[in-house]
């Protein structure tokens, strides 16, 4: 009988939109104990599951749930822990409703079941109580490096590790993490969840190595020279795109990935903090994506007196995550879809070139958008509106529209294939490359996308790594 | 963590160091950066390589006291460590094809002119260098420049030592007097590389320039360094950690890189001065 309760999820407890809009704790405070078993009460435990299908490294949804619903919380943890290696992430950053909840039965009628919240329930958990050590695999003597510490390479260290492989994962930057750390604000996920998952990975025998740019440090072909069997490159999406209109240098516009890594890696949104960012004024944000909402957010939280999305779509077309653009109205930021910017404008004292405030963005000038025909990815098409032009009066305006392949690992290694945009060529059922032994998975391959997928990219290349190491050593 | 190895105060404000970061020495070529984090909540800086002695591992940094992140490395004794120490980044500075080169540095960038003096001297080129200073007391590695040129310019801007004038002035008198080289090169600040850009222009002379701008992650993920290059009548967009740091100095819009180095001029004045009474109060 379905009852009026079971209609909707139970909301997750979260800090009132007024007050976190001013800090950078954590939104949501997660379920309590309680309010997880009802929710796991929800699930229908369908024989077909369909939300397995839906999850591109495919957790056992209703079994974890099962367990929660008996309150064997570690035993949850393990269905979890068994196929995904960042469970505490998963639950807080993945778009679940397009994935597994967009697949759930009680969706049809009423609301999905809150996968997403149960999974970080759970993971929460797990990691607030005393661990058992994690049984050290015996290793079997064959060494794999992994490149970039972001999403998909813990994911495929990890795999590789339980195996009896012995790892060793190259960050470039001084922390593990990558666009966990540096791209991902701590009001969304913690650093201390990070750490928690890098700890772990850490207690499998996996080694971390900051500091140490491959394409630069070392090289693909050092690395092999080294002793080890195969390399992963999950080295991430890379350079910042720009719009390539006027006005992009001046002072006070950022790519979104310089605004949040000074923001969340350097710790600028601290009290004094030694990396100095631009603080309050009015701010615009270009593009609708997760990261988008996170530099908006960040910006609100950082004292900005306003804040735009400036997206050139509808709110229909809009790519971040639901519960993202959500909390982001909420929060105040203010969204100006249907504008594209045409030109970015900058303060110029004719009289004195040493004002200190020459340079310094003083608006952003836009235009209004209709919607026309889709295009081949069925997207409506945005068209300028003739003679729409108006004047957008901002101080910071930070560019979120995506990223470029960085070429550091590319141009240093011979023989390795990339298509037109400068992603890594690999087979998909393996994630091979061009290269014997090298293989590549998450955003260095595909661009920016999302944490999940790239988890599953280094999942398959995991086993196809194994595969390929087992068959070289046959004979 | 790294280990300052040795430690060498070359003038009041620039200060030179030897860091063991061996997979760093064994790589870096003149030209090349290296980005470093003093402590724990310390910020991202980039630094050019001013030598490697890859026996030892060791990474020759040299730095002027600017901010506050300098003020604390400055601070360090040999023996002490800092927290970070990454590279090499950028592209080395090319040599190909090049027989007869005019180094030109100014002030602190000379700890990265000379590398890439020596480099040349090393394989066999005529080298010929003009290094200048705001006075005498900031001089520094006059000795190094002389045993790595054939010809040598030491410049100040004072008189107090070598010739007066700005680095231009030699330049004036070599191109006047029908001089050729096959490539200029200058490394400096931002304004004088400006000048020596416009002062070669006439000759058609290649004349390269290391650009230095604001960066963070320094790997090519951040855009915080990119600067535009005019080229063809068109506005291109590269990035200095990636693409650079040299650039073809005849398509590098100056006016724009000075304005963008700027944008934190206050804070980092700030920051120093409270960096400053933190060491005072210390002591």
């Amino acid at each position: 009988m379905a009852d009026m309760k079971t209609m909707k999820k139970h909301p997750m407890p979260e800090q009132d939109a007024k007050v976190r809009a001013h800090n950078f704790d954590e939104v949501s405070y997660g379920y309590t104990e309680e309010i997880a078993v009802l929710e796991a009460d929800r699930c229908l435990n369908c024989k077909n599951m369909p939300c397995v299908s839906g999850c591109p490294v495919n957790v056992p949804i209703p079994a974890f749930i099962e367990r929660v619903r008996a309150k064997d919380y570690e035993g949850a943890y393990e269905r979890i822990s068994a196929v995904s290696s960042l469970p505490a992430v998963c639950g807080r950053v993945c778009p679940q409703e397009r994935q597994c909840e967009e697949k759930c039965v009680r969706g049809i009628k009423g609301e999905p079941v809150a996968i997403g919240r149960l999974e970080r329930f759970v993971a929460d958990r797990h990691n607030a109580g005393k661990k058992a050590p994690a049984a050290t695999p015996t290793p079997n003597g064959r060494r794999v490096a992994v490149i970039g510490s972001g999403p998909s390479g813990p994911t495929c260290a990890g795999d590789l590790a339980r195996l009896g492989y012995g790892v060793t994962v190259f960050e470039a930057l001084h922390t593990a993490g990558g666009v966990l750390v540096y791209g991902i604000p701590e009001f969304r996920l913690p650093k201390t969840i990070v750490q928690t998952e890098v700890d772990n990975l850490k207690a499998l025998g996996v080694e971390i190595e900051t500091n140490v740019i491959i394409g630069k440090t070392l090289t693909v072909d050092e690395i092999f020279a080294k002793g080890y069997d195969a390399i992963f490159i999950g080295s991430g999406a890379g350079l910042p795109n720009f719009m390539g209109i006027p006005g992009e240098s001046y002072k006070g516009v950022y790519s979104a990935n310089e605004f949040l890594t000074r923001s969340n890696l350097m710790k600028a949104y601290k009290e004094d903090p030694e990396t100095p960012i631009m603080k309050g004024g009015r701010v615009a944000v270009v593009g609708g994506g997760n990261v988008a909402m996170d530099a908006a957010r960040t910006a609100l939280r950082l004292g900005a007196e306003k804040v735009y999305i400036v997206y050139r779509r509808s709110m229909e077309e809009l790519p971040a995550r639901a519960e993202e653009v959500h909390h982001a109205e909420e929060e105040g930021v203010e969204f100006r879809l249907l504008y594209n910017p045409t030109e970015i404008l900058g303060y110029r004292n004719p009289d004195d070139r040493r004002d200190p405030k020459n340079g310094f963005v003083t608006g952003m000038r836009c235009v209004r958008m209709r919607l026309g025909e889709p295009d081949e990815q069925g997207r409506r098409r945005p068209v300028e509106i003739p003679g729409s032009e108006f004047l957008l009066d901002v101080d910071v305006v930070v560019i979120a529209i995506g990223t470029s392949p960085n070429p550091l690992i590319k141009s240093t290694t011979e023989g390795l294939e990339v298509n037109r945009r400068g992603g890594i060529v690999v087979e998909e059922a393996t994630g091979q490359t061009s290269r014997e032994g090298v293989f590549a998975g998450g955003d260095a391959v595909t661009g920016a996308a999302t944490v999940i997928s790239a988890m599953g990219a280094g999942k398959i290349a995991a086993r196809a790594i194994d595969e390929y190491i087992k068959n070289k050593y046959k004979s | 963590m790294y280990r300052i190895a040795k430690k060498t105060v070359l003038n009041p404000t620039v200060t030179e160091m030897w860091i063991h970061a061996p997979l760093v020495a064994a790589k870096a070529e003149p030209g090349q950066f290296i980005i470093l984090r003093v402590d724990e909540e310390g910020e991202r800086i980039p630094l050019t390589v001013a030598g490697t002695d890859r026996e030892a591992g060791t990474v020759r940094i040299i730095f002027q006291i600017v901010g506050a992140t300098t003020e604390k490395l400055n601070h360090k004794e040999a023996g002490d460590f800092i927290q970070d120490f990454a590279g090499p980044l950028g592209v080395p500075t090319v040599t190909e094809g090049i027989r007869r080169v005019l180094i030109v540095g100014g002030g602190v960038g000379c700890a990265i002119a000379y590398p890439v003096a020596k480099k040349f001297h090393d394989l066999g080129c005529e080298v010929v260098s003009v290094i200048g200073f705001r006075s005498k007391d900031l001089v520094i590695l006059e000795d190094e420049f002389r045993a790595a040129s054939d010809r040598l310019f030491v410049m100040t801007d004072d008189g107090s030592y070598g010739r007066q004038g700005n680095v231009c002035l030699p330049l004036g008198e070599m191109f006047g007097a029908g001089e050729r080289f096959d490539k200029v090169i200058a490394i400096g600040p931002l304004i004088m590389m400006k000048f020596v850009v416009e002062a070669t222009r006439p000759t058609g002379i290649p004349c390269d320039v290391s650009m230095n701008p604001i960066m963070i992650d320094g790997t090519g993920m951040c855009g915080g360094c990119r600067l535009t290059l005019c080229r063809d009548g068109r506005r291109v967009t590269k990035f200095a950690c990636v693409d650079g740091p040299d650039f073809d100095g005849y398509e590098v819009d100056f006016d724009e890189a000075m304005s963008r180095g700027s944008m934190y001029r206050e804070f980092e004045a700030r920051k120093r001065e409270e960096t400053c009474n933190l060491f005072k109060a210390g002591k």
